[in-house]
């Protein structure tokens, strides 16, 4: 599988990363070096194996449903960009 | 006097409890080394007020007898720790300014251990690099050099580059790392230094910025065994604010300390001899069997045959996370904002992750999303998670065989900046012996093993068992015992 300049830009457009039409060719030949060589994996008999996703074998722990956090609004507001009235403020998204 | 910076954390806790010099001569020691170690770029921002408080708390406690295990240390904190009121951006444009509501658990339980901070550590961007070099605000320099007269500026490793510089250039006596696939070790490894990561779930990811949650773990780096021990024990422990935590006690590493290994099976996995490897990393690996068989261990050889498909899991499952996690920079609740005139929000988004966000950063959001896009999932992601459960099971089975596993930790020493920063594969593939431990989970250290023909720093790894930090920390003594590695940048800085 190799990705061309229109799948460059489309995944760009999913990651929300803008990119000029010269970022994008650049990264063309890029994605698809590291794509080639990720691709080895495909000579690895995995037929029957359970994909991995917790290493360490643990288990999910369950607490009381009660509030432990909260009534920090000036403190999570505190690295906005904008803040406003209490609120994150961003471009009108609805016209 | 001696030079307090020439002090590792045991001595120096030593040192203050016995009253042969003040907490606060050694912090305002280290404060001096940080200042004119400058020129090395490993200190993203300089925190003496704090490391002082700390001193002058300990210099107290002392006087009513209520030392605590780190009065009176001060180290240094990677940038990817966060910490309340002090600036945390992970080497990131997109952080710039960022400060921290909030403290990360671990550094909430190392000042709590009566330690002092001294600043936060330049790194790779939110640690994705092997060099430093893909930092936002500019490369940490090594403070080793070549013995070829030539003067290069060499790469400290990474991702914790300012973290090895910080300790190999005697700025602190301990730091803060981060390991996802190696940024504990081959950073520790290029710089003469000790880093270990413990098991996976040992120390809490609360409040440490997110590369690949799977993956990633806090250690310590330090000048020697004892000291990493130390550290680690004060790092350790549940975390309810981390899910994968793992609630157990934490054993007491230092006072268990043993170079002794009868009894212990030493594996020497085949596969970790790579086409390539220099002849000088193969006779230092030759010389760590022997250290450890006149340690009492018993060597065996054993195999991982999927070791060579570790780097490419590694490249699929990493970006894969890293896209999931860094998709909370999007200019609206922290770090940067860039509005185009007349942009609506998902070019707001789009325009402030392009502008924040470095070019290695962006390259591994892009592998990741593509794996994860419709279509592809199953073909590059689940496969990793697949051939990840045989690697895991690789281990497993040496398990049978011994109890350890020892391997070089990089497959070369430190090398020039610059010179691997065009080839991303080329870059990645200095992971080779690290990675495939960090998919497994398991413990594993760096101890500095002995020097190459240019006078550069190499070092030896330790692989353990989930939860036997113990074992790795005293297999990594014995070597560290044998090796007598005293050699130490030269100060040009």
């Amino acid at each position: 599988m190799s990705v061309d300049l229109a799948t460059v830009r489309k995944i760009a457009g999913l990651a929300r990363i803008a990119t000029s039409e010269a970022e994008a060719e650049a990264l063309v030949p890029e994605l698809n070096n590291i794509l080639g060589w990720i691709e080895q994996l495909g000579e690895v008999d995995t037929d029957g194996v359970e994909p991995l996703a917790a290493v360490i074998p643990n288990h999910l722990r369950l607490r009381d449903d009660v509030v432990t956090d909260g009534g920090i609004r000036d403190a999570v507001l505190k690295n906005a960009p904008q803040a406003e009235h209490g609120f994150f403020a961003v471009p009108k998204v609805i016209e | 006097m001696t030079d307090l910076t020439d002090l590792g954390i045991a001595a120096i806790r030593d040192g203050v409890a016995a009253g042969t010099f003040s907490a606060r001569e050694v912090a305002d020691s280290f404060i001096a080394s940080v200042e004119k170690g400058r020129p090395l770029n490993a200190w993203l921002v300089e925190t003496p007020e704090h490391a002082i408080a700390a001193a002058e708390a300990a210099d107290r406690a002392r006087t009513q007898g209520e030392l605590l295990p780190l009065s009176g240390v001060p180290l240094g904190i990677k940038d990817l720790f966060a910490t309340k009121g002090v600036e945390t951006t992970a080497a990131s444009g997109i952080l710039k300014g960022f400060k921290p509501e909030y403290e990360s658990t671990i550094t909430s339980k190392l000042f709590g251990a009566g330690a002092g901070m001294l600043g936060k550590l330049n790194m790779d961007q939110f640690a994705m690099g092997s060099s430093n070099e893909t930092s936002a605000f500019g490369n940490v320099i090594s403070p080793w050099r070549r013995n070829d007269g030539g003067n290069a500026a060499l790469a400290p490793g990474g991702s914790s580059g300012g973290s090895s510089t910080a300790v190999a250039a005697r700025m602190a006596p301990g730091v803060t790392g981060t390991d996802t696939g190696g940024s504990i070790r081959q950073p520790a490894a290029f710089t003469g230094i000790s880093g270990i990561k413990p098991t996976y779930g040992r120390c809490s990811r609360w409040g440490v910025v997110a590369f690949a949650s799977s993956l990633d773990q806090a250690g310590p780096m330090a000048r020697d065994v004892r000291d990493c021990a130390i550290m680690l024990e004060a790092m350790s422990g549940f975390d309810p604010k981390d899910a994968t935590s793992l609630d157990i006690a934490v054993p007491q590493w230092e006072k268990a300390l043993s170079g002794d290994l009868k009894g212990k099976k030493v594996g020497v996995p085949k596969e970790y001899r790579v086409d390539g490897m220099p002849a000088e990393i193969e006779a230092l690996w030759q010389q760590g069997i022997q250290f450890l068989k006149d340690a009492g261990a018993e060597i065996v050889e054993v195999s991982l045959p999927h070791t060579k498909y570790a780097l490419p899991t590694y490249y699929i499952i990493a970006p894969a996370e890293a896209s999931s996690n860094l998709a909370r920079y999007d200019g609206v609740r922290y770090g940067l904002r860039d509005l185009p005139d007349g942009a609506n929000l998902q070019e707001m988004y789009a325009a402030t992750r392009a502008d924040g966000f470095g070019a290695e950063v962006k390259r591994r959001i892009m592998i990741g999303t593509y794996v994860l896009s419709a279509g592809f999932y199953d073909a590059y992601y689940t496969k990793a998670q697949k051939v990840r459960a045989l690697i895991a099971r690789d281990f497993d089975q040496a398990w049978e065989k011994c109890d350890l596993l020892l391997t070089p930790t990089a497959p070369s020493a430190a090398f020039a900046l610059g010179e691997k920063s065009a080839d991303p594969i080329a870059m990645y593939l200095n992971d080779v012996f690290t990675v495939p431990s960090s998919l497994a989970g398991l413990p594993a250290m760096s101890v500095p093993a002995g020097l190459d023909a240019q006078g550069l720093p190499l070092g030896l790894q330790i692989i353990g068992k989930a939860l036997d930090e113990q074992g790795v920390l005293n297999a990594s003594l014995a070597i560290e015992e044998r090796a007598g590695f005293t050699a130490r940048p030269g100060r040009w800085w």
